[in-house]
Parts: structure tokens; sequence; C-alpha cells
């Protein structure tokens, strides 16, 4: 039996989202399942993103909008897996899908609804903080824009009472009769990405989570949100007033073996430390303390985030965790800590109390993982293995994101890439085969004489209350080149768009305004539409009269109406000018180029060759394994060589991998899809094409000169010490003392390399197995994240002595004796030690410069390369066609970079998949007769577009050659900043030409003057 | 009647141009809609891609046209969606500056400010505030005769 070309994606949180879209984007059909009525998951749910600030929101709902228009992507949500039979390749599901009791196809969204429902309930989304109605939609950007009745809560469907929603609806949405349905489905692959459930406090009672004023983190998140309970003002829930103290306690869920949750959960910290940022941005004036074990800022960017947070935000961080939140007669809370600094326990007062929550297994996972016949670890996640983190137990069912194990968006979303690279080398033979591609019918010309149509949209209520909605057609009417005008209950409901099509039909209309709500969701639908009517597309104009007018100005009806007015002419203005916007297709090389053969690199070419695209894989050294050639022992127990060597045999094997070592690539031109490289094997040149490339070219330990006296006897690195505990010791050591944050978290360097403490704790405990040394380990904070606390652990029950010291007070070593302060006991302790072991950062080589400048991609401040965005394209450069993966973007450990070289190679499939690639149609154009040659647009663009080229002028009697620019469609991205620069106007952006800029300006010159 | 008897006269309301960016500002005016952050009608907004895309010339034209301010905004900086367009934005806005004031223009008609998609609140406050100050200013000297 042939495998199916389609992939269920169980969980739509982003990692669920990201496997979705680069399956689809790479020919796969895809299901994405999800219980919920929404996709987004939890991040849906939170307020900003650390180390960067950005509105989780913001970037997260772009994707949601993406996932939810793609053709090649089903969205079954409200939906659970009832059951799974067959195998890789063959997989049959049954859903049972929950009735809404809403008509998906019929909601408009609109809300009316919700408003008039007399039911209440606690609201999930705000983390219980507010209430909901009994029909709802999850949150206001939930994607799809449908409403859910709440059976359990509904008067109707509970008492037979109310029925207000259907009333009220106008679009016939709501059906009470609407019954649960079971689905089947047929794939060849599953990812699970069922992600994680809050820690539920209420199992920690010392805490009081009862209490109104101790809140989670995550009710906390909903609390700074501006779309949160209460818009944003840090208020306490339990008399609405602004608090003065506020406390995050660290590790609640997390690190606790007395509650079966021993791991740490990897988020909390960079997750209080984000909020406490936050909420002193909303209110200065806020006193915020968080108690810690350990502060664990390992990502990329995290140190430097902890400290500005410290530094410019004055955030306290203490590291003692209160055992209990406690009350005093008054009735306030406060908490009992340890002050190492004076070595006594104090007494905090607090207003507010928040208890950093860890990430528990969703309830899901492990009735999926029981169906689907998967192993879990001992925490509850997906068990895989650290050379293998996207596979499960069973074939052809891969896991991303939080249900593998705690990790922060960024690794998610690699995993998630990762996942779909692994499911469609596995579907490789049937890309293409199950996917629809819309057919629209042949556009007509468009004459010069505009002829637009004006829908103006009532929104139910929502414009037409305000906004005198038939003035605004009258007025439409009489402006230039306007046909025809009408309004629309809902201009986005499937029946208006009928009527668009006809109208354009009927009165021959060649361009069409919509005035209703915000391009930025609903104009590819008006624009399809268009298509569908044989239009080109971008012969839509919108005018913003919702969000931007009845929205804001709800209680100025007469003027609102005037704005609206001036909204739909300065539209018309710009509609008149609009023209047919066609792409080009460029041809693509469907190869691979992967620089770096560490096991990044290996992984990457690897998964390129196993989805049927050629690669070829350059090592500069002479041997593949990069880095972890040196490291002898891994954190499962297991040598390194049982990675590096299957990965070796891999790549040299396959058919379709070409691998050059001792190689560098010596130059580059092109662009995505179609590069031209030179590579240089000790001195012998040949050119290579290729459509897309990987930079995987890893890190390497800092030799740790002018620290702690390295270079004396005996003071070695901790990869000098793998060497040993492999090859055996010369002597053995009586007393091993590491330090840690050896020219790491200083101001030099002031970067965590975030794989030092799980690298020495993973070495102390092979010491003490091997030896009956003592092992001491000096750290200033303990970051085992993760799964890895589990190493700490074991060391510390083997007898391994941690001591801490402080970064203002460094240990000291004087021959054979490492002074160090320890903060625990508050005193100075010698040791003598016969092996000094350095835990030294990665760092980023040297020869980065050189390959950033080929590239044209950027390093950050600490010579790493600098992802396209440092949550949601970890893998990516804003270049299109170059990825990225492994340490050559931050340190990391194994597991990590492999998943993202995964997911590197899921982004090269995607762009390798199609033969043509097709170009954006907004883009710039140069009028060759005004351009003279200056070359300021190719300073002015980030993208490398625009380039000059000699043409022949002839001008009188003369002919010559004159540079003029020209752009690039495949690079530009349509921004129109060198048409802001260009010094004679000859550059202009499709769909943002200067003068339809000018003549929307004009338009709003000629405003109607209002006497009031 | 000068324009500024006029103003006070007649409860005269400014006219404002907005230029919002595609990814943040113009989302931003969104959210404010989203959140029904109540604003005063003045300002009409007009999207393009990127900040980077405005070019001083549109400034102008807006003035000319009877605009009593002009609001340039974007993503915050390090936020662009095209890399680095607001810091180009921020560097012309520069140059604009000085040029308004050369022209004699009171600071307060032509502002910068970087909103993000998520900054609803902000954005309406942003044009409550200067509708707040056009208002004291009264109408732009370089509104053309006969315009409101």
């Amino acid at each position: 039996m042939g495998r199916v070309g389609a992939v269920a994606v169980i969980g739509s949180g982003i990692a669920g989202i990201q496997s979705a879209l680069d399956l689809a984007d790479g020919g796969f059909r895809v299901y994405l399942i999800d219980s919920k009525t929404t996709i987004g998951g939890r991040m849906a749910q939170l307020d900003k993103t650390f180390p960067t600030l950005d509105c989780a929101m913001c970037i997260v709902s772009p994707k949601l909008v993406e996932a939810s228009r793609h053709p090649n992507i089903d969205l079954l949500l409200y939906s659970q897996v009832t059951s799974v039979s067959g195998t890789e390749g063959n997989f049959k599901l049954k859903l049972l899908k929950k009735a809404r009791y809403v008509e998906e196809d019929k909601c408009t969204g609109c809300g009316l609804c919700v408003e008039k429902c007399p039911s209440k309930v606690a609201d999930e989304y705000n983390a219980g903080l507010s209430m909901r109605k009994a029909i709802y939609l999850a949150f206001p950007q939930a994607v799809p824009r449908v409403m859910t009745i709440d059976a359990e809560r509904c008067l109707f469907l509970t008492k037979g009472k109310c029925g207000v929603c259907k009333k009220v609806c106008t679009a016939g949405a709501v059906n009470y009769e609407q019954k649960d349905r079971e689905i089947e489905l047929d794939v060849g692959s599953i990812i699970l990405a069922t992600g994680f459930t809050p820690f539920d406090p209420l199992l920690l009672k010392q805490y009081r989570p009862t209490h109104p004023d101790v809140i989670t983190s995550m009710q906390f998140e909903r609390i700074l949100s501006a779309s949160g309970p209460t818009q944003g003002h840090v208020l306490r829930p339990s008399d609405g007033r602004a608090p003065k103290y506020v406390g995050f306690i660290q590790c609640i869920g997390s690190r606790n073996p007395h509650i079966g949750r021993s791991r740490c959960s990897s988020v909390c910290c960079m997750q209080a430390t984000k909020e406490a940022i936050i909420a002193k941005e909303h209110d200065p004036n806020l006193d915020i303390t968080i108690f810690n074990i350990d502060i664990r800022a390992f990502g990329k960017g995290f140190e430097e985030f902890y400290m500005r947070a410290q530094k410019e935000y004055g955030i306290r961080f203490i590291s003692s965790r209160p055992p209990e939140v406690q009350m005093d007669s008054s009735g306030k809370i406060f908490v009992r800590y340890e002050d190492m600094k004076e070595g006594r326990i104090k007494n905090m007062p607090l207003d507010l109390v928040v208890l950093s929550v860890g990430l528990d297994p969703s309830p899901e996972t492990k009735k999926l993982a029981q169906m689907l016949g998967l192993d879990l670890d001992e925490f509850g996640n997906v068990a895989s293995l650290i050379d293998h983190p996207l596979e499960t137990s069973a074939p052809g069912i891969h896991a991303c994101g939080v249900v593998q194990g705690p990790k922060d968006i960024p690794d998610t979303v690699a995993q998630g890439s990762g996942a779909a690279a692994k499911a469609s080398a596995l579907l490789a033979t049937e890309r293409g085969t199950l996917v629809k591609e819309k057919i629209f019918p042949p556009e007509r010309a468009v004459p010069e004489m505009p002829r637009i149509g004006v829908m103006v949209c009532h929104c139910g209520i929502n414009i037409g209350s305000i906004v005198n909605v038939p003035s605004v057609i009258e007025y439409a009417k009489t402006l230039p080149n306007v046909v025809h005008a009408e309004e629309a209950i809902y201009a986005c409901s499937r029946d208006n768009q009928e009527k668009i099509k006809i109208l354009i039909q009927e009165k021959n209309l060649n361009r069409f305004i919509v005035a209703s709500c915000t391009p930025r969701t609903h104009e590819q639908l008006f624009q399809n539409t268009l298509k569908e009517a044989a239009l080109n597309p971008f012969l839509f104009e919108f005018a913003n009269i919702r969000e931007h007018c009845s929205w804001v100005h709800m209680n100025e009806k007469e003027k609102a109406t005037v704005k609206a007015k001036d909204i739909v002419r300065m539209a018309a203005a710009k509609s008149s000018l609009l023209a047919p916007l066609t792409t080009s297709r460029v041809s693509v090389t469907q190869k691979a180029l992967v620089i770096g053969g560490g096991i990044a690199g290996m992984t990457c070419a690897l998964d390129i060759a196993n989805n049927g695209f050629p690669v070829y894989l350059i090592e500069k050294e002479d041997m593949l394994g990069g880095l972890l050639r040196h490291v002898t022992g891994l954190e499962d127990g297991r040598k390194s060589s049982d990675i590096i060597a299957p990965l070796i045999r891999g790549v040299m094997s396959h058919p379709r991998i070409q691998v050059f070592t001792g190689t560098l690539l010596a130059d580059l031109k092109g662009y995505v899809g179609n590069f031209e490289g030179i590579l240089d094997t000790r001195g012998t040149k040949h050119e290579i094409k290729f459509g897309a490339a990987v930079i995987a070219t890893g890190a390497k330990e800092l030799v740790p000169s002018g620290y702690y006296n390295y270079g004396s006897k005996n003071i070695i690195t901790q990869l000098q010490l793998e060497n040993s505990l492999e090859n055996g010791f010369e002597k053995v050591p009586g007393n091993v003392v590491m330090i840690q944050c050896a020219g790491a978290r200083i101001p030099e360097r002031p970067y965590c390399s975030r794989t030092c403490c799980v690298e020495a704790v993973k070495n102390a405990i092979r010491v003490k197995k091997q030896t009956k040394s003592s092992v001491y380990v000096l750290y200033r904070d303990m970051r085992t994240y993760g799964v890895w606390e589990k190493l700490y652990r074991e060391a510390s029950g083997l007898g391994v002595v941690f001591l801490r010291y402080s970064e203002e007070n460094p240990p000291i070593v004087k021959d054979n004796i490492v002074t160090v302060h320890d903060l625990l006991i508050g005193d100075d302790i010698e040791i003598e030690a016969d092996s000094i072991v350095l835990s030294c950062p990665m760092v980023a080589p040297e020869s980065n410069a050189e390959m950033a400048k080929l590239f044209k991609i950027p390093l950050d401040r600490n010579g790493f390369f600098l992802e396209a965005h440092a949550k949601l394209r970890p893998v990516e450069f804003a270049t299109s066609g170059v990825l990225l993966c492994g340490t050559a973007q931050a340190p990391k450990l194994i597991d990590e970079g492999i998943a993202q070289a995964s997911g590197a190679a899921a982004k090269v499939c995607v762009l390798l998949s199609k033969e043509e690639m097709e170009t954006d149609a907004m883009i710039a154009a140069v009028d060759e007769k005004l351009c003279i040659g200056c070359g300021t647009c190719i300073k002015i663009c980030p993208f490398n577009a625009p380039q000059l080229i000699d043409v022949e002028v002839k001008a009188e009697e003369m002919v010559y050659l004159a540079k003029k620019s020209r752009i690039n469609p495949a690079m530009c991205k349509g921004c129109g900043s060198c048409a802001a620069s260009c010094p004679v106007g000859a550059i202009s952006p499709r769909g943002f030409t200067s003068n339809q800029i000018k003549a929307v300006i004009n338009a709003f010159g000629s405003i109607p003057v209002v006497r009031s | 009647m000068s324009a500024e008897t006029a103003a006070k006269v007649n409860g005269w309301e400014p006219k404002i141009v907005a230029f919002c960016c595609n990814w943040c500002s113009y989302g931003g005016a969104d959210s404010a809609g989203m959140g029904r952050f109540q604003q005063p009608p003045t300002a009409r907004i007009i999207r393009v891609m990127c900040s980077g895309r405005i070019d001083p010339l549109h400034v102008f034209n807006a003035f000319l046209e009877g605009a009593d301010a002009v609001l340039v905004t974007g993503c915050h900086i390090g936020d662009c969606h095209y890399v680095n367009g607001n810091d180009k934005t921020k560097i012309k806005y520069k140059f604009l500056e000085s040029v308004v004031r050369e022209l004699g223009i009171e600071k307060e008609r032509l502002q910068l400010n970087w909103i993000s998609a998520s900054e609803g609140e902000k954005f309406a406050n942003f044009i409550r505030d200067v509708t707040e100050q056009i208002k004291k200013l009264g109408p732009s000297p370089l509104k053309p005769e006969g315009v409101a």
C-alpha cells in the first residue's frame, strides 16, 4: 500500500502551526487538530515575549491567519482524536468534532450574540480573572473568527430558555440542533504538539493559592496585557488597587521531587524577569522581588536581559525560595526568606504574590501517548534521544514543542519546523499528491477608465450604529469614477462575496472598495473575491471605517460619519490609480549548500537529502564531526562517537550528498533559488549552483588565557577533561575543582554560554564514577535547565560539592590553592586542587565575519549569527534562501542543535520543493528614463534588491552606456525605502506609488467644511 | 476674523494626517479600535508598508493640502519588518524637522512616534495629545484659503 501525502498535526500552538505551515508550503496536505475552539495555543495568551519584549499577539497573529487561509491546511478544531490505527506511511485517525452550535461558514464573528448573551462563565483566556459569556470567541484575535456556545452554560441548551443569540444573529449562524460528528482521516505521518498546561498551584497549599492576591505567572501575564482583565494596569485582584510590593516565587511546580516534579521548567526565570520588567514599565513605583533558587538566564540575550532587569529597572533578585506564603494577624500576606548577605531569616510583606508555575505535560498528552503507543519519559514528556529529539518511540510519529520537554518559543518553533522535515522526508515520494491549488478565471484586461464599485459595511451594528452608512453611500456615489455604491450588513460574509462578483460583472466594474474593517485581517479575502471575478486582486482597496472610525469615535456619531466619508474619498482617490500587478516567476536550482560538517550541518544535510534534494556539504577541517569530536561523553551516558559515527556514515554514503572536507566557500553571487558559489578545496576551485544555503559553522571553546592562571600546570578546560575521561588520567587527581563562568557573564563577554553547567555536572558525575576524587563545582547560578536538572541532583547525590560565588567575588587561584567566598556559609573556603577545570563559554569563530559579508547576513554583538527574529524565525535570516542552525546561532546543547538543523532543513525543502518561485507583486520598479544611476537605492536597500547595470542610452546623435538601477524581483520585499530616498523619483513601489500616495494626500485636502 | 479667533469661536477641530506603517503603527491604530480606545476624530490615516517609504515630499504635500499636523509613525527601533526602515525614517525625520523649523511652522505640527501593533492605547493617547496641542495653536499657517 502506498504512503499518504498528508500529515495530522495534533495541537495547534506555535509548534503545531509551524509544522503545519512548513509541511503545507512543502506540498503536503495537513490536518491541524486541536481540542480548543481556536488555534494559537499558549503563546496567544502571553502579553510579551522575552528577551525582546515583542508583543506576543502581534507576532503570532499573522501565523494564525496564514494557517487558517492556507489552501493545504484543514483546521479541525474543537476536535478530539478518539482512535488511531495503521503504521508509518498509512495511519487512520478518528476524531470527534464537538458541536459549536454555531455554523462555521455562516458566523461572521461580529460579536452581537456575545453582547446579548445573559450567561457568564469564568474566562479561561484571562486565566479565570474575568468573565466571558456562554457564547464566546476565545480571544479577540481568535482564528477562526467563529463563535462557540459553551453547551454547559448556555441557558437554551441546558434549560430550553433564552435563545437570544439565535434571535440577534443576523447571519443566521446559531444552530441549537448541531450535533457532534465523527471525522476519519488518512495520513502518512503524525506530529504530536500538545504542549503543556500550567502547573496547578492548588497542589501546594502552603503558598495560599486561593488567596485573591496570590496569583500565577499566567494570571499576571493576563493582568499585564492590554487585552486582559485590567486593560494592562497592574492592579491586585482583591481590591482592584495598585500594589506596591510584588514578589515572584520561582519553581512552583518545578525542581520539587516531593510532588513528582523534579525537572526544571526552563522558561519561568525569564518569564518572571519579563513580567517584572513589563510591570515596572506600566508602573515605575512598583517594588519587585524575584525569589529564586538560581536564575536560569541561559538563552540568547537572556543574561543581558537579566542584567537589565536589575540595573535599569531595579528589580531585586533574592536567592532564597520562601517555603510558604504567610498571613499576619491583620490579614496581610508576607513571605519568610533567607538573606544570604546578612545570614539571617527575614520577613517581607507583599501586596501581590506571583507564583511562577512550571510547565506540566498537558492532560491530552498521556491519553494520546497511550493511543499512539509512545513512550513517555520519567517527567511525562514524550521520550526521545538527544540525537533524535523529534522522533518518538513509534515510527512515523514525531513530537515537537513542550510536549517533548520544557522549552521556550524559539526552540519550540525550531522543533516545529524540524518535525515537518522528518515527516516530509518519510513521505517525500508523495510530495504534491494531495495538495489543492485554487484555480481562478483568467484576468480580464483593465481599460484606462476606472469604474469603481463601493460596498459600505454595517458590520452588524459595529459600524452602522455609529456611522450613518446610507449617507456614506450617497456621498460615495458623488466621488469621481465611482459608478456604484451599496451597503452590506456584513461585507465579509460568504453571500456578499457572491454579490461583489455579480456587481463587478453586471456594472462592468474594474476597481472595488470595501469600507469596513482592517486590511490586516480581511484584505486577502476580498482580493480573492476579485480574483474569482476575473479581476486582478490588486485592484481592490480597503477603507477602514471600523477600527479607525466607528470603534474609536463611539460618542461622536456625526463626526465619525464625516470621517468615514473622508476615508472613503481617500480610498477612492487611490483606487482610481490602482493598476493590475503581476508576479514574475524565477527558476529554482533544486540543490542545497550546507556549510559546516558538525552534527548540525550533517543532520541538516541528511534531512534535506532524505527529502529528495541534492546537497553539497562542506567542512573546512579535514574531518567531519565539528566540536563534538572533542567531547567524549554525552549527557545520557552514551559516547559522543555513538552519535557522530552513524551521522558520518549517513552523509558519506548518501547518494544525494556530496561531501567536501578541507573546503571553504570562496565566493558567492546570486540570490534565493539561484546562488552560484566557488568552493576552494585546498587551492582547487570548483563552481557549484544551489537554491538555498545553510550556515552551520558552529562555535569553539574559549581559550581562557588570562583567567584563573590558565596555562599553569593542572589548569585545564572542560574539553581537556573530556579527553582525560575517555583516555585516562596521567595521574588521577585527588581534588578536582571546576570553576563555572570562566570568561563568561563578565563585562567583556556578558552572555551566558548555556551549556557549561550541564557539561560540568555531567563531567563531575563521570569523574565521580571513574575515580575516588573529590569534586567541587564553584558556580554563580546552576543552570542545569529542563530535564538536565536530574544530572545536578545525581551529582549532589554522588557527593559533588557545589559552592556558590558571586560576580564581585570570583574564586582566586594561587598555585594549586583555590579560595572561594561561598555565599551560603558567607565565608572563604580554601581548597587544595590537584586539577582545576575551567568551564569556558563557547565563542564565535572569527571567520563568521567573512561569512557574514559573503551572504550579507548580520552578526549579533557576541559575533554569533543573528537570526531573522528572536522568537518566531530562529533558523532564518531576513535574506531569503539563507538559513541557520546549531551553535553558529548561539551556544546550545546537542539535541537543540539537531532540532534546529532539522528545522533549517524544513525551510530549505520548502524552497526547493518548487521548480519555480513566485516573486512578490508589490515590489519596487525603476523608471530607467529618470534613473541617474547614483546608487542611492543600493545603499538604502537592506535586501540587496537593486543593482546597477550598464544600459545603452540614445541621446540625440549620441549613444552611450549609463548606469541604471534595476530591481531583482526575487529579492525586493516592497518596503519602499528606496523610493523615499531616490533623488529623482525614479523608483516607486507598486501598490504604494508616489502618484497613488500623492492622490490620497490630495483627497485628504478636499475636506468638506463642517460647521458646528 | 483671523484663523485663530475663528477656531475659538467655531469650536474648530484640527485635521491631522497620520502616516502609519502596515506592520506596527497601522496595527496600533487597529488595536485602538479593538480595545475601543476613544480618540478625537481628527486624524486621517495614510497607510504605507514601511515608515521608510514616507518621502519628505509627502509630509510637505500634506501640509499644503491643509493638514494642521502631520504624524510620522512606525515600528519601534529594532522591530522594523524590513530590518531598518525606521532607522532611515529617524534620519529623514531630523531633516524634516529642520525644514519645518525653517518654514516657521510650530514643532508640534510635525511629530514622530513609534507605536507597536499592540499599543492601541498609546495610539489613541497620541492622537488625543496632538489634537489638544494643535487646538491651542489653531489652524496651520500653510493651510490654503477656503479649507477648514
